[in-house]
């Protein structure tokens, strides 16, 4: 890959493995996501690249049958150290789906500090402060700073996914998993929320799945190209859609296929 | 999508691929037009050159609109933009044929020649470099596109001896200015049409694998 030594490493996987049953799904993956970068992952549906997203906040935890073998490390420690509680893992590492996530009756508030909550945080104080950095922070806050306490059901599709993203960031995360995070929002607020992918890797390493060529030129420093479960090709986003180095990859970026 | 631009890729080809035709053909008919002192030839280059201005700027159009319209990738991307550089210098080419074909009707019309003036190599070799260069791009050959960096070099030490050759002959007529000066101009083009080629051949190496090969000196 083309001089990528220059950024700190924050997230690694080694030979990782992701099986339904018998047959991997994500195959002998080895992938460094470099710290406050955005880094795509890209490729046809069924390319695995939305497996290996979840692999790298455990939450194949959760699926009967999947297995993870070889290793993911944030910070050099192993995510799936059987010691470590998954939780911790997914407070290190956020996640936000393709649909908006929020809780409809909680309200607006309610919404952002609930993993806060979970972790057993009660000061008010220290609610409401996060409750507003989280919302600026998502490009939220000037649009329901006086309806705080109304259900996040009531807000707009491009409000509900920034609803769901100040709900990720409030527990802090190091890094911030989306996946197909604008598939279902219109144009405008699709742009919305790539605005904040730029303001926010400032503050967070971002790893987006999208199938959206354009977004992933856009806002990604570093792309990575999946097919039939195998990582193709790695590189900066700049490189890979101006002169890839693999075949496949020309083909799937130019629409010859996918 | 990717059929639409596909299509729209098919149809731009087949303009620039005329285009590149045209200015070959202009290039050669400006050559022979000095050989053989024929003015018909000169003026059907100088005629034609409208037509060459009007193309580019269509192709660039259509570059422009394909840019704008389909987000091109990759090769795709890289093709345009190969297209609408290249573009550009089969433009200036197209000029320089003019040129030449200027300096013919000028000699011709003095009714003097120096027989001691001789460009058929440099002629030969700048019409190649034009002719591989722009058969590199088509058949997206990178040999054949690295030859033409090459060659550029031959042609430019021709015209340097032209320059002396000039220069000599000044110093011994200096009566015979007219003439000799249309003999520089001549071959000053013929090696600016060098030039011109070896653009095209270092847009078609980025074009084929996506590296930058100019400048490549410093």
């Amino acid at each position: 890959m083309d001089n990528v030594i220059e950024n700190k490493l924050r997230l690694e996987t080694i030979g990782l493995s992701v099986f339904y049953g018998d047959n991997p799904n994500v195959k002998d993956v080895s992938l460094k996501i470099y710290d406050k970068k955005v880094t795509a992952f890209i490729g046809p549906s069924g390319c695995g690249k939305t497996t290996f997203l979840r692999a790298l906040n455990r939450m194949h935890d959760l699926t009967r049958g999947a297995k993870v073998t070889g290793k993911a490390l944030i910070d050099g420690q192993d995510i799936y150290d059987p010691k470590l509680d998954p939780v911790i893992i997914r407070r290190k590492i956020g996640m936000v789906f393709q649909k908006p996530t929020p809780f409809p009756t909680m309200s607006i508030y309610d919404n952002v500090v609930a993993g806060l909550k979970l972790v057993g945080i009660r000061d008010r104080k220290l609610l409401d402060e996060i409750c507003e950095r989280s919302l600026r922070q998502s490009a939220l806050w000037n649009e329901v700073k006086d309806r705080l306490k109304t259900p996040g059901g009531s807000l707009s599709g491009g409000q509900q996914q920034r609803l769901s993203i100040a709900r990720a960031l409030a527990v802090e995360p190091e890094v911030l998993l989306m996946d197909e995070s604008t598939s279902s929002l219109d144009p405008q607020s699709t742009n919305r929320i790539e605005e904040l992918i730029g303001e926010l890797k400032d503050q967070v390493t971002i790893i987006i799945v999208t199938h959206n060529m354009q977004q992933a030129s856009r806002v990604s420093d570093y792309t990575a190209f999946f097919y039939i479960g195998s990582l193709i090709e790695y590189n900066k986003t700049t490189k890979i859609f101006t002169s890839p180095d693999q075949k496949r990859t020309e083909e799937y970026i130019t629409g010859q296929f996918g | 999508m990717s059929k639409y631009l596909q299509n729209e890729l098919t149809k731009l080809k087949k303009k620039f691929y005329e285009l590149c035709a045209v200015v070959e053909e202009d290039v050669r008919d400006a050559v022979r037009s000095v050989y053989e002192g024929d003015v018909k030839l000169a003026e059907k280059v100088i005629d034609r050159d409208r037509q060459i201005d009007m193309t580019e700027i269509e192709i660039e159009e259509d570059c422009l609109k394909l840019l704008a319209l389909y987000q091109p990738v990759a090769i795709d991307l890289r093709l345009i933009i190969s297209m609408l550089k290249i573009n550009s210098d089969l433009e200036r080419i197209g000029d320089l044929a003019v040129n030449i074909s200027e300096r013919s009707i000028k000699i011709i019309s003095l009714n003097r020649k120096d027989d001691s003036f001789d460009f058929t190599d440099m002629c030969e070799k700048a019409l190649l470099m034009v002719k591989n260069s722009i058969d590199s791009m088509i058949d997206f050959d990178m040999k054949k596109a690295e030859s033409v960096i090459e060659a550029d070099d031959e042609v430019d030490r021709l015209h340097e001896a032209v320059f002396g050759k000039v220069k000599k002959a000044l110093e011994k007529q200096p009566d015979n200015f007219e003439l000799l000066s249309q003999y520089l101009t001549i071959s000053r083009s013929l090696e600016r049409i060098g030039d011109h080629a070896t653009n095209i051949a270092e847009d078609v190496v980025y074009m084929i694998n996506g590296t930058i090969v100019r400048h490549q000196g410093y």
